[in-house]
């Protein structure tokens, strides 16, 4: 073949390949930021206008502070240095807790996966233990290893892990039958199918499993630490608790506070921005389902 | 170590098919996908597969790929190595396409200084320099199926299994990867096995094209394509001889209606 046809072949293919890539939109970093904020800002002013409505309406004014109030509580809060301690307990018992969940799901979610007999076996269980309120267990872990640690962190693997295990399980279930063929064909077997297919295909279901293995966990936790108090083991759990003894109401509704927005950062920074990560990667993300619904 | 596409191996030897059968078992009925089927591949060659819905060109692909196993019969690859092009790109979606096809040397086990090399000579092999950093979803389809491709020859393949692989693809695009596979073909030892419904792909490319019988699939006919390399999918040469394989293929079609 001569020069002449290759590089018209060369030519046309480049032509073709510059009218077929898909364009994507970039919209400038500060203006996606503008508009991932504002909405927020907006549901913020809203709640804090109801809550301001309702004190004015005079009820229950004793448990009722006005936002004023329980916002600057919540800053005095802030400042002591017992509240870090309290909230670092909380963090690391969240942190330890979740951590083990997510290798005891992980590892129940792929031997599921894997096992029609292990599926039929305890797949039902699984979904079953998800839907049981953690805080039923707290009795039996009480009575099992006393106001422990152990019994808080236990409560927390069993209100998360299912979840976890589902997640992985659904991911593994879900992964196009093309890829684990091409796959098959490239010589990915056993750990390698695993390391180079399966888990990666799964990620996007195993991510949101997490997700919410850490809505139970931090639920799961906050249960354990009303009921599992330690001495010496100040918490957020046992703020709450105190306040509430101390008919502190500001400061119980400045803890509360502080409860939320942990589990919302964590959800948000943790597992939102790995999802967004995800779904960009694979090109997921510019409202196509949005777009098509519509 | 050898250019992209190019087997180190001196398998001369040809692909044997010999008295292959698959049968489908479902539930109470089972349905023969290929019935005794026999077919020959010399090395280096170019063979189009063409054949009605139900005449299990896919099968026979998987059954030569090992991802089914036999009933009956035979299947001498002369070891052959396989790399296996689908319909669809099914590129992983997770990956660049540079780290695709790097994933295909890996399991190979090549070794990290040569797969940095070759990915090079097998992005410029099918057009793609430039684009290894790109995922998948920012390409185009033909664009993926050059991709795929690439990761197919990655492995060393010596013999690549086509399954409709331009099927999804505009006229224009598929015309251009035309005559991109003819020049990678010419350019290595590659045997090629490819499937496809559309008769005058079959001529513009094969050295041979297959006709293959519907439920059960078997070899119904066999055409040599006798016509000077490069081609064109609308020279009257090609038209020809695919009007003249249509004519065979209906045949075949229509002793179903009967």
């Amino acid at each position: 073949m001569g020069a002449e046809p290759n590089s018209h072949l060369d030519a046309d293919l480049r032509g073709l390949d510059a009218l077929d890539t898909p364009l994507v939109d970039a919209a400038g970093r500060a203006q996606r930021l503008w508009s991932a904020v504002w909405p927020k800002l907006l549901a913020v002013a809203i709640v804090l206008a109801g809550w301001q409505a309702v004190v004015w309406s005079g009820w229950r004014p004793y448990v009722i502070k006005p936002p004023a109030t329980v916002i600057s509580e919540l800053g005095s809060i802030m400042t002591t240095a017992r509240f870090y301690e309290a909230v670092s307990i909380t963090m690391q018992r969240a942190a330890l807790g979740f951590l083990l969940a997510t290798v005891v799901g992980s590892a129940i979610g792929m031997a599921v996966s894997q096992s029609e007999l292990l599926r039929r076996a305890i797949g039902s269980i699984i979904t079953g233990l998800q839907s049981m309120p953690s805080i039923a267990w707290f009795p039996f872990a009480i009575m099992m290893f006393g106001l422990t640690e152990t019994a808080i962190l236990s409560v927390i693997v069993l209100g998360a892990a299912p979840a976890i295990a589902n997640g992985l399980i659904s991911g593994v279930d879900h992964i196009p039958p093309i890829l684990l063929r091409v796959g098959n064909v490239l010589g990915a077997r056993g750990v390698a199918a695993w390391r180079h297919v399966v888990l990666p295909a799964a990620l996007p279901a195993f991510v949101s499993g997490l997700k919410q293995g850490w809505a139970f966990a931090w639920r799961s936790l906050m249960a354990g630490e009303l009921l599992v108090m330690i001495a010496s083991r100040p918490s957020i759990g046992v703020r709450l608790h105190t306040a509430r003894e101390q008919a502190d109401a500001s400061g119980l509704m400045a803890m509360m506070i502080v409860v939320l927005l942990i589990g919302i950062l964590v959800d948000s920074l943790v597992f939102g921005s790995a999802e967004r990560r995800i779904r960009r990667n694979r090109g997921l993300l510019g409202g196509g389902a949005k777009a098509a619904i519509r | 170590m050898t250019a992209p596409g190019v087997r180190s191996a001196t398998a001369t030897r040809p692909l044997v098919i010999e008295n292959v059968s698959k049968t489908y078992h479902d539930g109470r009925s089972s349905v023969p996908a290929l019935d005794r089927m026999n077919l020959k591949v010399s090395d280096r060659e170019f063979v189009c597969l063409v054949g009605a819905s139900g005449c299990g060109k896919t099968t026979l692909l998987n059954l030569i790929a090992g991802i089914y196993h036999l009933d009956h019969g035979a299947i001498d690859t002369a070891d052959r190595r396989i790399g296996v092009v689908f319909q669809e790109p099914a590129l992983f979606p997770w990956l660049t396409v540079a780290r695709n096809i790097d994933l295909a040397m890996r399991l190979r086990g090549i070794p990290p200084e040569t797969r940095a090399r070759r990915l090079d000579e097998l992005l410029r092999l099918v057009h793609l320099e430039g684009f290894g950093g790109h995922r998948p979803h920012e390409l185009s389809g033909g664009m993926q199926q050059r991709a795929a491709l690439a990761r197919a020859l990655a492995q060393e393949a010596d013999l690549l299994l086509m399954d409709e692989p331009f099927g999804s693809l505009d006229a224009m695009t598929r015309d251009r990867l035309h005559d991109e596979l003819e020049r990678i073909w010419l350019a290595t030892d590659l045997t090629i096995l490819f499937v496809t419904h559309n008769v005058r792909e079959a001529v513009r490319l094969g050295d041979r094209v297959v006709v293959l019988s519907s439920r059960p699939g078997r070899v119904a006919a066999e055409f040599a394509v006798d016509i000077e390399r490069p081609r064109r999918i609308d020279s009257a040469p090609v038209a020809r001889l695919a009007a003249e394989i249509t004519d065979r293929l209906r045949q075949e079609v229509r002793r179903h209606g009967r």
